[in-house]
Order: C-alpha cells, then sequence, then structure tokens
C-alpha cells in the first residue's frame, strides 16, 4: 500500500472536512444511557487517550484490586454496624484499565501494556481463574451487548445523507434475519424496482449502507467515513453512484447490487457482529463489478473501522478510495487482485 | 435403496441416504435452514434405527458429493487403504460404534482402521454416538504431532496463544502475547489472525513473534493466519514461517469460495517444507467449523456435520501439526444456542481424532448466540476429559478483533490443573527453567507479563 499517497489522501479530506462543518466531528454515541453520578466514587478522571472499549455502550472501570485477597468493604461500615454497599460505576474507562496483577516486575510498563491494547490484559489472577472484578465485567458486558443486538439504524441519520431504505427478501424481523443469512443476501422485489428507478446506473463506485450485525456500528462512524468518501471520489474522478441503504443485509447482497446498476466497484459499510461490551466495530466490503455467483473469494474487506483502538473511519474512507482504484487500474478484486498484485 | 423402520407402530421411510444422514442428527440450526433437520424427535430417533443398520460400504458409495464433481472427495477416497477397508466394509455403523467403544479396542487399533475410512463413515457413527460416547471414543486415540515442540502427547494440553489486535499493532500483539506466555499459553502455536492481510503488515508480525521466539527461545512457532497467498508471498520472500495456515472447507465449491483448492494447498505445503523454520516434519494448520459449507451455499443438500467431517479427510492430506474446528464461531444460524455448540464441539474433536488428525477446538460463541462464558468453560472441561489436543488462549476469552468469546489464558492453567494435565513437555521445561511452573503447577512468578520486558 502506497502510504505516502494514503495520507496524502486522508490529509487533504480531513482539512476539507474540518473547514466544513467544524461541529460534526463528535462521534455519536448509539446508545448512551446518562452515566449514572458515582456518589462515594474516587474521582473519576477524563476518559484516558488510550483504546478503550464501548464506545456504544456505558464506559468501563475496574475497581481498585487489593493486592490480596482482603475483604475491605467499599465504605467503612456506619458504627450502627448497619451494612453499606454504595459502589462507584466499575465500567468507566478508567477503571476498565487498573492493572491487577499482584506484585508486577515493572509496575509502570504493566500499565502502558495494558494501554496498549482493547484486550482484557494485566488482570491477574486467582489461582489459576480470574480475579473477582475482572469476572464480573466480564459477566456485566456480555449483559449489556446482548440488550444492544436488536437495534434498527437512526432513520434520522439515513435522511442526513439522503440515503433512502430498500430492504432484503427477510420478513421477519431481526431473529428471522439472524437464523436465514441466505434472504438477506437477496433484495426483495419491491427494493429491486425502487433502486431500478432511483439510481445512476454504471457509476465508477456505488457506495451502499447495511445494518448487519450491529446498527450501533453504522451510526458510529458513517458519519465519518461518508463524506470521506464522497470527497475522496470526487478528488480521484471517481463517479459515484445514488447510496442507499439495506435493511437486514448481508454481505452477499453485493452481487444483486452488481447486477443492478452495473458499477465498477461496490462498497457496503455494514456491521460487524458485536464484540463484548462493543458494537461499532464496522467494516467496508468491497467487490469489483460484482454479479450473481460470485463469493468471498471474489470480495475484499476493510475490517475493524471504529474511534479509538481500530482503524479509524476518515482514514478507512481513504482507503476504501485507494481499494477501488486499485481494483479498476487491475479490473479484479479479492484473491484474484491479491494475485495479479504480487 | 430401501431406507424404513416402525417406530412406536409408525413407519418411517427416508428416501435417500443424504435425507437419513440429516435427520439422524441432534437438533441443529443449520441443518434446519438446510432443510434436511427430522421433523420430530421420534423422526430423529426413527432415522438412527436405520442408519445403525447400514453397512459401511454403502457410505463409501455414496459419498456427499460425487468423485468426478469435487476434488475433496478425491483426495478422500483415493487415500483409502483398501486393506483395511476390506475389513471392516461390511460392519454396520452400528456394529462399528460398539467396536470403537470396546474395552477390547485399543487406540491402536482405531488409528489403524482410520486409513480405511472414509468422511461419511465417520460422520455416520458420530450421529450414532452420545455426548459421553463421543468423548470416551475420542479420549481412546491420541494423536501427536511434532513441529518445533510435540504436541498431542497422552496427558498434555497445549494451548495457542492468540494475541489478536484490532488494527495489528505489533507494540499491542507483543503485550497481549507475553501475558499469555506468563500463564503457560503459547505451547501449540503463536498464532495472529490478522485484521490487515497485506504483505507487509503480516510479514511485519512474523518477524516480530519469531523474534519473541528468539530472544527467550521459546520451543514453539509462529503463524499469521493470513490466506493462505499471503502467507506463500511472506515465504517466498523470506519471513520466519512456523506453520501455514488456512481454513477449510468440505467441498470444492466451499474451498473455491475461500478463495483456495487443492493445487494451492498442496504448493503451500511444498512450500512449507522448502523454507519453514522449525524442525518438522508436520508444518500446516486448518481451521473447520460446521456450517461453512452451507455458508457458501456448497453443501450440495447434505448436512452440516458431513460436511464437516469432509474437512479432516482433506486436511489429513497434509500431514498437519494442528487442525482446530471454531465450534460456535460463525453464528445462531448454524448452532443455535450453547447445547448445539457444546454437542457439535465433541462432535468435531471426535471425528478429527478418528480421522487420525492432530485435533485441539477452538470452543467458543458470538454474542448473537445463545450462549455464555459457562457454557464454553462446560465445554472445554468436556473436551478436556475428551483429550483434545489443545484450545485456543486469548486475554479472558475475549477476542476484540474478531469479537467473539472462547477460552482464556486462565483456562488453560486451570484445566491442566483440575484435570492434571501439562504443557507440551518442551514447552513446560521451558517454563519450569524460567520459574514460571513447577510440578504443572503456576508458580507466583506466574500472570505478569511485564517478566518478559528483561530480555
Ligand atoms: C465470521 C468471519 C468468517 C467466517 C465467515 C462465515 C460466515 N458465514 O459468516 C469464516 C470462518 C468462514 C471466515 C473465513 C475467512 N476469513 Co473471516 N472473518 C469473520 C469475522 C470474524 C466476522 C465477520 C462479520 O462480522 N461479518 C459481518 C456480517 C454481517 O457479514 P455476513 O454477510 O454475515 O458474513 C460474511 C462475511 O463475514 C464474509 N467474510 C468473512 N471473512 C471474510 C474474509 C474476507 C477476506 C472476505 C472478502 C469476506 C469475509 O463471509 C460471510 C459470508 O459471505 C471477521 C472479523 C471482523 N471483525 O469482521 C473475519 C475477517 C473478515 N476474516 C478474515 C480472513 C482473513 C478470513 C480468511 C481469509 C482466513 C483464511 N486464511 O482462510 C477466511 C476465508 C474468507 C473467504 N474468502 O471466504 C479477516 C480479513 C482480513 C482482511 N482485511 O482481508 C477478518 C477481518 C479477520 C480475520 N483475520 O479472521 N471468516
Amino acid at each position: 500500500m502506497d502510504e505516502a499517497r494514503l495520507n496524502a489522501i486522508v490529509d487533504a479530506v480531513v482539512r476539507e472536512l474540518l473547514a466544513l462543518q467544524p461541529e460534526q466531528s463528535a462521534p455519536p454515541r448509539a446508545e448512551t444511557p446518562p452515566a449514572p453520578q458515582p456518589q462515594a466514587a474516587p474521582q473519576v478522571q477524563p476518559a484516558p487517550a488510550q483504546p478503550t472499549r464501548a464506545a456504544a455502550f456505558p464506559a468501563p472501570v475496574l475497581a481498585p484490586l487489593p493486592a490480596a485477597p482482603s475483604a475491605k468493604p467499599a465504605q467503612p461500615a456506619p458504627p450502627s454496624g448497619e451494612l453499606r454497599i454504595d459502589l462507584p460505576d466499575p465500567t468507566e474507562a478508567q477503571r476498565r484499565v487498573q492493572p491487577g496483577v499482584a506484585r508486577p516486575v515493572n509496575p509502570q510498563a504493566l500499565e502502558s501494556m495494558i494501554a496498549s491494547t482493547t484486550a482484557r490484559i494485566g488482570v491477574g489472577r486467582a489461582g489459576p481463574r480470574y480475579r473477582t472484578t475482572a469476572q464480573l465485567l466480564l459477566q456485566a458486558d456480555h449483559a449489556v451487548t446482548q440488550d444492544a443486538l436488536m437495534r434498527n439504524v437512526d432513520p434520522k441519520l439515513l435522511d442526513e445523507f439522503g440515503l433512502f431504505t430498500v430492504q432484503t427478501r427477510v420478513t421477519g424481523g431481526k431473529q428471522e434475519y439472524l437464523l436465514r443469512p441466505d434472504l438477506g443476501r437477496s433484495l426483495n422485489d419491491d427494493s429491486r424496482r425502487i433502486i431500478a428507478e432511483k439510481c445512476a446506473r454504471g457509476a465508477n463506485l456505488q457506495v451502499c449502507v447495511g445494518d448487519g450485525l450491529s446498527a450501533a456500528a453504522i451510526e458510529a462512524n458513517l458519519r465519518q467515513i461518508f463524506p470521506v468518501i464522497r470527497q475522496g471520489a470526487q478528488s480521484a474522478g471517481l463517479a459515484l453512484g445514488t447510496p442507499f441503504y439495506i435493511q437486514y443485509c448481508r454481505v452477499g447482497v453485493l452481487n444483486d447490487i452488481g447486477e443492478l446498476l452495473n458499477p465498477d466497484v461496490v462498497v457496503l459499510l455494514i456491521g460487524e457482529r458485536p464484540g463484548l461490551g462493543r458494537a461499532e466495530s464496522m467494516s467496508a466490503y468491497m467487490a469489483f463489478r460484482p454479479k450473481a455467483g460470485d463469493n468471498d473469494a471474489d470480495r475484499n474487506v476493510i475490517c475493524n473501522i471504529f474511534e479509538g483502538g481500530g482503524t479509524n473511519p476518515l482514514e478507512a474512507g481513504a482507503v476504501v478510495i485507494q481499494m477501488a482504484q486499485n481494483m479498476i487500474r487491475h479490473q479484479a478484486s479479492g484473491v484474484k487482485l491479491k494475485l495479479v498484485g504480487q | 435403496m430401501l431406507l424404513r423402520t416402525k417406530l412406536f407402530g409408525k413407519t418411517y421411510e427416508f428416501p435417500d441416504l443424504r435425507i437419513l444422514m440429516g435427520k439422524a442428527n441432534e437438533e441443529k440450526s443449520g441443518d434446519q435452514l438446510a432443510g434436511v433437520a427430522a421433523d420430530t424427535t421420534a423422526e430423529r430417533a426413527a432415522a438412527r434405527f436405520v442408519l445403525a443398520e447400514v453397512p459401511l460400504w454403502v457410505l463409501r458409495q455414496n459419498p456427499a458429493v460425487p468423485y468426478d464433481q469435487d476434488e475433496v472427495t478425491r483426495v478422500i477416497e483415493d487415500a483409502v487403504n483398501e486393506t483395511v477397508y476390506n475389513e471392516i466394509k461390511d460392519w454396520t455403523v452400528g456394529e462399528f460404534r460398539e467396536w470403537l467403544l470396546a474395552d477390547t479396542t485399543t487406540g491402536e487399533m482405531i488409528r489403524r482402521i482410520s486409513n480405511g475410512l472414509t468422511a461419511e463413515m465417520i460422520a455416520a457413527v458420530t450421529k450414532l454416538m452420545s455426548n459421553m460416547d463421543l468423548m470416551y471414543g475420542a479420549s481412546k486415540i491420541r494423536v501427536s504431532a511434532h513441529c518445533n515442540n510435540t504436541i498431542g502427547l497422552a496427558g498434555t494440553l497445549s494451548s495457542r496463544n492468540q494475541p489478536n489486535h484490532p488494527v495489528d499493532s505489533p507494540e499491542g500483539i507483543r503485550a497481549e502475547l507475553y501475558e499469555g506466555l506468563s500463564y503457560g499459553s503459547g505451547d501449540s502455536v503463536i498464532g495472529i489472525n490478522p485484521a490487515d492481510d497485506s504483505y507487509s503488515s503480516v510479514s511485519r508480525l512474523l518477524d516480530m513473534t519469531y523474534d519473541v521466539i528468539r530472544t527467550w527461545e521459546i520451543p514453539t512457532q509462529n503463524c499469521v493466519l493470513a490466506h493462505v497467498t499471503t502467507q506463500m508471498q511472506c515465504m517466498r520472500s523470506g519471513s520466519p514461517v512456523g506453520l501455514v495456515f488456512q481454513s477449510i472447507c468440505g467441498s470444492q465449491k466451499g474451498n473455491r469460495s475461500f478463495g483456495i483448492s487443492v493445487d494451492m494447498l498442496d504448493e503451500a505445503d511444498a512450500l512449507a517444507k522448502k523454507y519453514c523454520f522449525p524442525t518438522g516434519p508436520s508444518y500446516m494448520y486448518f481451521e473447520t467449523g460446521q456450517g461453512s459449507a452451507l455458508s457458501a451455499n456448497a453443501h450440495n443438500g447434505w448436512d452440516q456435520l458431513t460436511m464437516e467431517a469432509r474437512n479432516y479427510g482433506l486436511a489429513k492430506r497434509y500431514n498437519p501439526f494442528q487442525v482446530n474446528t471454531v465450534v460456535g464461531f460463525i453464528g445462531p444460524e448454524y448452532l443455535y444456542d450453547a447445547r448445539q455448540i457444546q454437542r457439535a464441539g465433541l462432535e468435531d474433536h471426535f471425528m478429527g481424532k478418528l480421522t487420525g488428525i492432530p485435533m485441539g477446538c477452538d470452543a467458543c460463541y458470538t454474542n448473537h448466540a445463545r450462549a455464555d462464558q459457562n457454557a464454553i468453560e462446560n465445554l472445554a472441561v468436556m473436551l478436556a476429559a475428551a483429550g483434545c489436543n489443545y484450545f485456543m488462549g486469548i486475554p479472558m476469552g475475549d477476542d476484540s478483533m474478531l469479537s467473539y468469546q472462547c477460552t482464556s489464558f486462565h483456562d488453560t492453567a486451570a484445566l491442566r490443573q483440575l484435570l492434571k494435565l501439562r504443557p507440551a513437555p518442551e514447552f513446560e521445561q521451558w517454563m519450569e527453567s524460567l520459574g514460571l511452573m513447577k510440578n504443572g503447577i503456576l508458580t507466583g512468578r506466574a500472570g505478569d507479563p511485564t517478566l518478559f520486558l528483561k530480555r
């Protein structure tokens, strides 16, 4: 990958973006219940700049772990002897990164190691098992992830970018979507008609957006990536097709889009399956002249697009443009593109 | 072919082997999606009565995809040892099950019979096995392999150190890798799933992991699980490669959708023998999982368990160092809940061992399936009891790049201490030399990744 060129595109696009809409740079919070004000909490510092988990969920926290399993209560019991447990939120970012290793050789280095990844390291152990807080946090993250699965993309966001909505052959809601990937790979008849009516054919780059397995991912990234793709295409001289949104979408729907609109390249921005405590990760799946019968070997993907630890959506937008140019230059995508590119 | 039985006075008839094999399976959402699942529990039971009477030669003669249409079928069929096959071809599936479980049947005897089997025979007998049958049967069959160390010996349990990172940051990956090593994870392989499949990124991770292996003189091998074509480019360009990885599928059409073919795998295997740095002789690593053929519409109408068994027949061709199913990885459309994932995990491990390959398991689930960490811990205990070669080691079982949950660094340590299992012998020695383990138990130094910042 030509890094200098990539950086140039990103820089140019970012500069343009900032000049245009200075206020829109904050990522949308997909599902942020008001953070409960911890009452007797130790002071909560501003979230660190390192990768944090869960933009789409209440933020993390690891309660300070005792070095030995001593039973220190969170609050000293009042003289009456009445038990009072009043905990700060263990899911706040600052608390999540608290080391749990009992006596590390290098405590400072441990903190920077923890900061270098979104994975749960430096957690220490109770024998060969997890420490209590770390274990409970894992369970809490699982609970919140499950709750976030069934949502739809906010229609206001789609309006903002003038995206009209079409649908695959799924008719029975999210539950059917989950169990019938075959239906999610094919557009329904109405949608085919609407697309044929509304969309320009034969574009160089057709952009589509799909919910996939996470609406929160689209909500978290679309405002960043979409303008970069639009403007990046313009500066690269690529004619854009009419963009639209696909409800109950799977990656395989690329083939239908190719058949209907004959673009050179299709890019599908789609929600990845949600990770534990994180649902904002998006992918861009791309294909050169997709057609019926094509499969994953004919496609490329740019994955893990999210702010704060993943591929930044602005940068990802630039990579999409570069990938599209590459596909057009070599008239290929997928494994074939790799083999001709070698 | 007449395939019929009465059950509780009612007649059940199955039109062909394909339908019979589908209906004999435990309930799975993927078989329902494929339209081959039993309609009722009684029909499932009836199908099993009939399947138990089918002789093995019939299964050989009716592969899931015909010989002339499918190279996976050809690989398996052409590898059958005819002498062994002739001894067993008239056994019924029910008799085969009892032979496997008999106290007089040893692991050695089973390893020999493996060479006369095809994937469809292995799948068929698996359908007649209960969960404990699968555990007990598999526990007899040890399949070990050597690369830089030895995996799969009796009494051992290994762990793939899987330090994945959302943007492949070498710094972040190294931190996770150290954490895992400090718990004794990494004797199967240090294996990274890359977020970026490009040559430059993949080769950088190979260099970094090789550097750690050399610096700490770890008896293990590295692997970056990019598409095999990327790894081939890395080998040709002189990158330090330990194992060569590829996901495989149970039919030629499925493999095409993964961008591979038998020819390509043959070439990768030959390159591995030419360029990989470890001792060998095994250099290949494969992953599989029920549902991938159906997902690519490449199942030819067959059930997912049978398609899965075919993976193992293909893998065997390459004398791999390790193979694991990633059971529960894709989602609820193929394995709906904890129960289905557990069942499939036991089936896959058993089938791999019966095929004669060094089988491990990525026991896992996604957040859109109905399962949780307890379910996966249960499965890990069951599989460890069954003699599973290795599990994955991920920080607290939460993979922040692949977005799924599986077994952790802690889990391997706990399973070893719970079931009196040891790491691969060379690796245990290495842990002891660093003071991380004594008599199979983690020492007070274990669990501290900063230990590895010293060299
Ligand atoms: C699930 C998954 C798979 C499953 C897909 C099966 C299924 N039916 O869902 C299986 C196990 C088969 C798989 C296989 C591979 N995968 Co994969 N996979 C994923 C994962 C974990 C989640 C994808 C997701 O959420 N999709 C969103 C939903 C809505 O899409 P869907 O329509 O339901 O499912 C489709 C996509 O997932 C697609 N897909 C899955 N993997 C890949 C890889 C490539 C290169 C392409 C083009 C498409 C593709 O296949 C599905 C069916 O069409 C991602 C990680 C991530 N964070 O995204 C990696 C990921 C996309 N896979 C990756 C890779 C490398 C592969 C393999 C090439 C590995 C190998 N060496 O064989 C193979 C073969 C891919 C191919 N050409 O078919 C990389 C891609 C890196 C890159 N930038 O190119 C990722 C990012 C991470 C990783 N290392 O595994 N994968």
